[in-house]
């Protein structure tokens, strides 16, 4: 059995396979833009629509919420970034139901280049928002002494994204190929069913942590006390 | 014993240790954020949206170490890197 989908390899020609996650990622890409698009094709603002449309309305307003509720003053700014990871993750698992697939995020190339894109998209945003000083300025607070500790967190989070979302993803398929191969029926669909939540879970949580970081990134500072006025000359 | 059997002894006890350790603290503290998430649902049943969100979010974070852990074995039992290195040279000698 194998450990990721990295090592199903459908062609190969020097330096480049092409294996099972890219196959799949650009499978899952190619299934949500054209899903999209022809939802989005005749858009109704009237009391009736379609209820595709329903659906994604339901989806962007959700987001929405959630992004506004973390604390980021604007969701519109943040909502593609962090809708595409959100939908991306959650349909990577959803579409385990499709028998032969594997997930492309049971693959650490994947988790990681997702990670790497929060990694990226946090000072970037925190940048937009403060400008550079102010966000730099960030790294020193509390105070000098812990601008080493503050490099640090923002490194090992970024690797905690990536195996969260990879040791969720390859554990789920793993324990479905081991136990196909001990018990045959029942107990497969169970676990299966267990992944799959799990798989949605973890899509929530990967979201929900990368808008967290962008809005520890982006918070509004206290603004300076303004000092007492002077108290009345003597006479 | 050679190497190569040392290796796999190695391997396949600290994979099985890895993982039975490594889900016993992760375990506990579930327990302990479970019901403490349930007692404040008795306390306060209208928060309970906000609180079972809180609720999966910091199980999440729990299940993490021993997602860690789990992956340990994993590399230990499928993906070893000493033991892929040890049977190369099998053919050689």
């Amino acid at each position: 059995m194998h450990l990721s989908p990295d090592e199903i390899i459908y062609w190969q020609h020097g330096f480049f396979k092409l294996n099972a996650t890219i196959a799949y990622t650009w499978g899952l890409m190619f299934v949500l833009a054209l899903g999209s698009k022809l939802v989005t094709r005749k858009l109704s603002t009237g009391l009736q629509r379609s209820r595709w449309q329903n659906l994604l309305e339901i989806i962007v307003t959700g987001i929405n919420q959630q992004i506004a509720e973390v604390g980021l003053r604007q969701p519109e700014k943040y909502l593609g970034f962090l809708g595409t990871l959100f939908l991306f993750v959650a349909m990577a698992s959803l579409f385990t139901i499709v028998p032969g697939y594997a997930p492309p995020t049971g693959s650490l190339s994947t988790t990681t280049a997702l990670a790497i894109c929060v990694f990226v998209a946090v000072p970037l945003f925190g940048i937009e928002d403060q400008g550079l000083g102010g966000y730099l300025g960030d790294y020193l607070k509390p105070t000098v002494i812990m601008l080493p500790f503050n490099i640090i967190s923002e490194l090992s989070r970024t690797l905690a994204l990536a195996v969260r979302l990879f040791g969720n993803m390859m554990s789920g398929t793993m324990i479905l190929a081991i136990l196909l191969t001990i018990t045959p029926f029942i107990f497969p669909i169970a676990m299966s069913a267990l992944g799959l939540l799990t798989g949605m879970v973890q899509a929530y949580i990967f979201s929900i942590l990368a808008t967290v970081y962008i809005a520890a990134a982006t918070r509004v500072r206290k603004p300076k006390p303004v000092p007492a006025p002077e108290p009345a000359a003597k006479h | 014993m050679d190497s190569m059997t040392i290796i796999a002894v190695a391997s396949i006890v600290t994979a099985g240790l890895t993982i039975a350790l490594g889900s016993i603290g992760p375990a506990l503290g579930e327990g302990r954020a479970v019901a403490t998430a349930l007692t404040s649902l008795a306390q306060q049943p209208d928060a309970a949206t906000t609180i079972t969100r809180t609720l999966f979010v910091g199980l999440a974070m729990i299940e993490s170490i021993a997602i860690y852990c789990f992956v340990v074995s994993m590399i230990l039992l499928f993906a070893n890197p000493f033991w892929n290195h040890v049977i190369a040279l099998v053919p050689g000698k």
